[in-house]
């Protein structure tokens, strides 16, 4: 079985297994936004590098897809991947401002500036509505199209496919449509709206207290808000709220 | 294919015997006449002047044979003509067109100096190491014509890979032996264990040709070891730069040398099937392929038991649509496999786990070229060529503002001036070079300032550039560096794949920066954003294209970078190509009023009366420089 060190901690893992299972293992925070669990890896969205370190070469490369290889040193959170991540970021909020989990991920990273001209499209193409039709749903309705600056998701010839049953799965995993973020600022396309309330009910209560539903609050910021994935990675945000 | 008697081959003798054959093709007893049909030649015209020579032989009922043949490199001078008389050097003439060619035939059996470019009074086969000479006795020059040994072009070259491009006919099975094909296949089969071959191929030091570099020996090693099977080679032909054609110039100019290369590696590693990955766009050159394939089937060199070792072997074509990113060796593989040719993660390599699921060794065209040659003369004396940490020569493909567009082949280290300045024979119309661009899209500039540099594949990278897979463009000083990288990102946003965020929105916001510089909207943090893009898409993109994609924009930042903050600051281009940036104007003294730029105008924007004055309307200006190149009194000045 590989053994491999992440942030100085020796692993033990199956052979098989990628970096970022072995740091979820570990309980290391790697933010993502192509990989849910249930779907094959794909390594497109580029946010979950880490930099690994195999024999001489020292390079970032995705945790999704990267297989943990006896003897690797891997580090998750280096000033190298820190900054990749953050300008990947930036770059982000510049395509999609008005996805929230976007904005979430830019506010939790401390990305303060946006340079470029905001593009507000509806996709960054991460494949997840894909995969999610093609492996989760069995229906193989939709697919990407196209390379490079034409490329798109798209059903086959562009009209309504008799394999799509209207299920919707695509629209639920999506993480540009799914939650829209509100308040994007005009000037610097940045929003960090949600993390600057304090849920009061959250600090105050256990969790367990709220009945309300939906409850105003939580819907901002609290954790039975309608997007799952927080909690399912609690990481990418709740280090950042600690900190505050 | 004739089938001598011979077929299937089983020893030295039998390849000896259709050697023979091959020899009288290749010198026959009367005058033969050579036309060079690549993709090149017949875009010059080279179709036209073959039919006219065949039509004028059976017409007047000469006694000379006919034959075609690959690219011999000189680009520039298409299409060639070769007369090849017994006892005398052959004689090659340039530019030909029907007519001329219908003279120099009619003039035979005396060749005709008139249009003659060189003469080549004998060739050295790297192969083999021996040099044929073509003389019967004194060398007999054409007046005023020189031969080949004296010309800078060719001075300097050392051909292993295109060792037979323009000497034989690449349609011929028996001229490639002729030339001694298939001795090192039967060198390695027979007297060769697989770990033996491998192990020459490891000494000779021989690095990757597709442009990463990457030690093939080590390569053919992982592979031999690993575990599964069939295993496979590919051969990797898709070629995808802008003005890079290399490994199309040896497809189509000796394909069997690619085949021979193939099987030796396919005995060497334990695979037992081969693929050439060819782009589509290049029909010839798969034309020739699937003959070679065929005519090795027919003499037993691909099938079951070669040479009566107990090795079999078989190769096929793939095309593919053409996308720069199929080049690339994962996506390559996806693309076979029938999948969209999109780069996978690595490890797993292909080596290990390639086409389906199985170890897989992918090479590029020249990389398999050198193969036979390197068993025949053995890994040292491959190694005794080139650098220290770069061993044997590289085909390039030299475009761009040179006097000689050529593909040639040089030792590596030999320096970018001798390959300009020398061998390219400097820049046309007495302009002064200012850069070269090596390695494709994703390759550097280098200014000439810097043409000291040996060329080989750690000198490239250390300046800022790739060794890639062989073009090099020469760029005069009418060339903006801003446009240029504006250019080859425009190149890059259309032909990544598209599946990393990073590679795809980076390639696309580095050209829309690099643009708004150039239309001098351009602020000084936009060079620092440019870097900082730069270095993440380099950083955090997956596959060989996104790592290197910024390379055009960080090398011309690198090397040019006051011709960036000129367009800044100033607004201004120096080189006067950026559209937004510069006014034509026309010069009242210069200025006859002939009217030929009202004519061409795209913009209706010119005014005047004949015989008067003209003037340009600003507002109405395309910046189309239409006036500029028509005007035979040079009245039309930019600013
Ligand atoms: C975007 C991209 C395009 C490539 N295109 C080619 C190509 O056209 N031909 C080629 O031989 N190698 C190409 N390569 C390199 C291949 O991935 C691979 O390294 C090479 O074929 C291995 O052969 P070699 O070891 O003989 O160089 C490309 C790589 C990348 C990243
Ligand atoms: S539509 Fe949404 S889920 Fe599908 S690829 Fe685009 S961003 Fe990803
Ligand atoms: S780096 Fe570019 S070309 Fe390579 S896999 Fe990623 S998107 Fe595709
Ligand atoms: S989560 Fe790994 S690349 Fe997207």
């Amino acid at each position: 079985m590989p053994t491999l060190t992440m942030n100085g901690i020796t692993v033990e893992v199956e052979r098989g297994t990628t970096l970022l299972e072995a740091a979820q293992f570990l309980g290391l925070p790697i933010p993502t936004l192509c990989h849910e669990d249930g779907l094959a890896p794909y390594g497109g969205c580029r946010l979950c590098v880490v930099e690994v370190v195999n024999g001489a070469k020292k390079s970032l490369q995705s945790s999704c897809t990267y297989p943990a290889l006896d003897g690797l040193q891997v580090f998750t959170h280096s000033a190298r991947v820190e900054k990749a991540r953050r300008l990947l970021v930036e770059l982000y909020v510049a395509t999609c401002p008005q996805s929230k989990r976007i904005q979430d991920l830019a506010s939790a990273m401390g990305v303060r500036q946006v340079r470029y001209d905001a593009k507000h499209e509806h996709c960054i193409q991460c494949g997840l509505c894909v995969r999610m039709c093609e492996q989760q749903m069995m229906a193989g309705a939709i697919g990407f199209s196209g390379r490079g600056l034409h490329r798109e998701v798209t059903r086959p010839f562009d009209t309504t496919s008799d394999t799509c049953r209207q299920c919707g799965a695509c629209l639920y995993i999506c993480p540009v449509c799914e939650l829209r973020c509100a308040g994007p600022d005009a000037e610097s396309t940045l929003c960090n709206g949600c993390l600057n309330i304090s849920t009061a009910c959250f600090q105050t209560y256990d969790n367990a207290m709220c009945s309300l539903d939906p409850c105003h609050a939580c819907e901002i910021d609290g954790p039975f808000r309608a997007d799952v994935r927080v909690k399912l990675q609690p990481q990418i945000e709740f280090p950042v709220l600690a900190k505050k | 294919m004739p089938n001598h008697g011979a077929y299937p081959l089983r020893s030295l003798e039998d390849l000896q015997a259709v050697a023979e054959l091959g020899r009288q093709r290749i010198s026959p007893a009367q005058p033969k006449i050579m036309i060079g049909m690549a993709t090149c030649g017949q875009a010059a015209g080279a179709t036209e002047v073959l039919e006219a020579v065949r039509e004028v032989v059976a017409q007047d009922k000469l006694p000379y044979v006919v034959s075609e043949t690959g690219c011999i490199g000189w680009c520039s001078q298409e299409p060639l003509l070769d007369i090849c008389i017994p006892g005398r050097p052959r004689v090659t003439y340039g530019r030909v067109t029907p007519a001329r060619a219908r003279q120099i035939i009619r003039a035979l059996p005396e060749p005709k100096p008139q249009w003659a470019l060189a003469t080549m009074p004998g060739d050295e086969n790297t192969l083999t190491g021996y040099y044929t000479s073509y003389l019967a006795g004194e060398d007999t020059p054409l007046r005023g014509v020189k031969s080949y040994r004296d010309l800078p072009l060719f001075k300097r070259q050392l051909r292993i890979v295109m060792r037979n491009c323009g000497l034989i006919d690449p349609a011929s099975f028996e001229e490639y032996i002729a030339r001694g094909g298939y001795t090192a296949l039967w060198q390695a089969l027979r007297t060769q264990t697989p770990q033996q071959v491998v192990d020459g191929v490891t000494k000779s030091g021989i690095r990757g040709r597709g442009g990463a570099g990457f030690p093939t020996g080590r390569k053919w090693q992982t592979v031999r070891e690993a575990p599964g099977s069939p295993k496979y080679v590919i051969c990797n032909a898709d070629e995808g730069d802008p003005g890079a054609y290399m490994d199309r110039g040896v497809l189509e100019g000796d394909p069997h040398s690619v085949l021979e290369g193939m099987t030796i590696g396919a005995y060497a590693m334990g695979a037992s099937e081969g693929i050439i990955y060819v782009r589509e766009e290049y029909p010839l050159a798969v034309a020739r392929m699937k003959d070679a394939i065929r005519q090795s089937e027919v003499a037993g060199l691909l099938g079951a038991n070669i040479f009566g070792s107990g090795f079999g072997f078989t190769v096929r074509v793939v095309t593919g649509a053409g996308a720069f990113v199929c080049g690339e060796e994962t996506a390559l593989i996806r693309s076979i496999e029938g999948k969209v040719g999109e780069p996978q993660q690595r490890p797993p390599y292909p080596a290990v786990r390639g086409l389906n699921g199985k170890p897989t060794c992918i090479n590029n065209v020249e990389t398999w070229a050198n193969v036979p040659v390197i068993i025949a003369r053995g890994g040292e004396w491959f190694a005794s060529i080139g650098t220290p940490g770069s061993k044997g020569t590289k085909v390039f493909s030299l475009v761009g503002n040179i006097e000689n567009t050529a593909l040639i082949e040089v030792p590596m280290g030999t320096t970018l001036a001798e390959i300009v300045y020398e061998i390219g024979g400097g820049i046309p119309g007495n302009r002064e070079c200012k850069a070269i661009q090596t390695g494709g899209p994703s390759g550097g500039c280098i200014p000439a300032s810097k043409f000291n540099l040996p060329v080989d594949y750690d000198s490239l990278t250390a300046a800022g550039s790739i060794m890639g897979s062989g073009g090099m463009i020469v760029m005069d000083d009418h060339t903006c560096m801003v446009d240029i990288a504006k250019y080859f990102l425009g190149f890059l946003e259309d032909e990544s794949c598209g599946k990393c965020f990073s590679c795809r929105e980076g390639t696309q916001r580095l050209k829309e920066i690099v643009q708004r510089i150039s239309e001098g909207h351009g602020v000084d943090e936009d060079l620092v954003l440019l870097e900082e893009l730069s270095w993440m898409v380099r950083e955090v993109s997956l596959c060989g294209l996104g790592q290197t994609a910024a390379n055009p924009v960080l090398s011309t930042l690198r090397y040019f970078r006051e011709e960036y903050l000129e367009h800044i600051h100033h607004q201004r281009c120096p080189a006067k190509v950026c559209r937004q940036l510069i006014t034509f104007a026309i010069d009242p003294v210069t200025c006859n009023g002939c009217g030929a730029c009202v004519q061409v105008c795209s913009g209706k924007a010119i005014l005047g009366e004949k015989n008067k004055l003209h003037t340009i309307e600003q507002a109405h200006c395309t910046k189309c420089g239409a006036c500029m190149d028509i005007c035979k009194f040079d009245a039309v000045t930019v600013n």
